[in-house]
């Protein structure tokens, strides 16, 4: 497993662990009843604090994404725990806002934008058509 | 934890009201300082502020002139021997005699202290890579921070005290050298107190950070609370601005004309009232690093040289 951690980010470190956890677990990197590291291990790793990391697995138990059992460690819920509704709207959130800011400042109003977006979603759609009729 | 019971409610450090003066300079003035059992302190500084001056005083090297220092409820002036058995220390330029060999530092080492643990020290020689048989003056200076490591943690000491651990090193000797601090941390819950001008090093690290400035504790909290209390605020005026503007907590502030970033301490609601009163918009609001808070409390911008990886 290997996390990336920045202290010039705004986000705290215990939080960058816990964002790039759920999304490996997300994207299938980390599998369910997959092991994660031991606390100590992934702090000497990342050097950093113990206590940080057990801050961010405790998060992660907490939203049901890691379990731990005496005895045999931290693994990835067995539920395989995809990313939660709010968790999903929160990414993609990010993502809008983004693209609104953008859109403002090149001067783009937010129905250019919908339009925009459909008129790429249909696209999309086509171009996918297109290929599944040609295999 | 350790076989005495001695002291073992007691904080592992507990200063209060410390003043130092060498001649007419006072080096420490009325520093208030406590460290929790099983937490990692980090004491941040520029060169001079008073780090090592406060560390020595934590190992009885100097006396208090006024106020009082107390390890795990020892006064180590009075006690010296119940204070440095419980101490694992590290300092700066870990004076080690050039003449001795590894084997005969561990060895002369191990004698003074009943709870050397030599299993414990093998692991952390392999770690390091110490050949047994090189003299102290032969080693590079990293291996001979490994080397002073390597003695202060073989006892397993409740409490460890480390002068700048991994000032002057390279990347690679210094992730080995925080690798073995934390490792020792996290098994056994012991506290630590370090101090470092490696202000990525300390945020990485710490659970709670005193800044010391001309000899004053200038801040002084665990570290989430510490982010959680410091805000960098860009705000931009209807209007240009010749002076910049006043804002609640502001400790520093860059800008010109209509755009001004200020670095806030307290509540960021406030700063958000003081902007809507002053009729500007809130272009970002943002976490400063330690680094930021740091210098903008010191108000230098020679600090924290970027050498971790």
């Amino acid at each position: 497993m290997r996390l990336h951690i920045s202290t010039k980010d705004a986000v705290p470190i215990y939080q960058q662990i816990v964002t790039q956890i759920k999304h490996m677990v997300a994207s299938g990197r980390l599998r369910p009843g997959n092991e994660v590291p031991p606390i100590r291990v992934l702090a000497e790793q990342l050097i950093i604090n113990p206590n940080t990391v057990a801050r961010a697995y405790r998060e992660l138990e907490a939203a049901g994404i890691l379990v731990s059992r005496r005895g045999s460690g931290t693994r990835v819920s067995e539920k395989g725990s995809p990313l939660g509704y709010a968790e999903r709207l929160r990414a993609l959130t990010e993502r809008v806002e983004g693209l609104l800011v953008e859109a403002d400042h090149l001067d783009f109003t937010v129905e250019d934008v919908i339009e925009l977006i459909r008129g790429r979603n249909k696209l999309l759609d086509t171009s996918e058509r297109g290929k599944s009729k040609n295999e | 934890m350790n076989n005495s019971s001695y002291g073992h409610r007691e904080q592992p450090i507990a200063v209060k009201g410390l003043t130092k003066n060498f001649g007419k300079k006072t080096v420490l003035n009325n520093v208030d300082l406590t460290v929790s059992r099983g937490r990692v302190f980090g004491l941040v500084g520029e060169n001079g502020a008073g780090k090592t001056t406060l560390i020595k005083h934590l190992m009885g090297l100097f006396k208090a002139q006024q106020g009082t220092v107390r390890i795990f409820g020892i006064d180590p002036v009075k006690d010296p021997v119940g204070v440095l058995s419980r101490i694992g220390y590290l300092s700066e330029d870990r004076d080690l005699p050039n003449w001795i060999r590894i084997d005969e530092l561990i060895n002369y080492t191990r004698a003074f202290y009943p709870d050397w643990d030599d299993a414990f020290a093998e692991e952390l020689r392999k770690i390091f890579n110490l050949d047994l048989s090189a003299k102290v003056k032969e080693l590079s200076r990293g291996q001979k921070a490994q080397a002073a490591l390597l003695t202060a943690l073989a006892y397993r000491p409740p409490l460890l005290l480390l002068d700048e651990p991994s000032s002057g090193l390279d990347p690679v000797v210094r992730r080995e050298i925080l690798s073995a601090i934390i490792r020792t941390v996290a098994d056994e819950g012991r506290t630590v107190f370090f101090s470092s001008h490696l202000l990525e090093e300390v945020e990485r690290v710490a659970d709670d950070v005193a800044m010391i400035h001309r000899g004053e504790v200038v801040m002084c909290d665990s570290l989430e609370n510490i982010k959680a209390n410091h805000h960098i605020v860009t705000l931009r005026f209807p209007e240009p601005q010749k002076e910049h503007p006043q804002l609640p907590g502001v400790l520093s502030i860059n800008g010109e004309g209509q755009e001004w970033t200020a670095l806030c301490n307290g509540d960021l609601g406030e700063v958000r009232e003081r902007a809507r009163e002053m009729g500007c918009e809130i272009l970002e609001e943002d976490s400063p690093s330690l680094e930021d808070i740091f210098v903008a409390r010191v108000g230098i911008d020679r600090v924290a040289l970027k050498e971790v990886e």
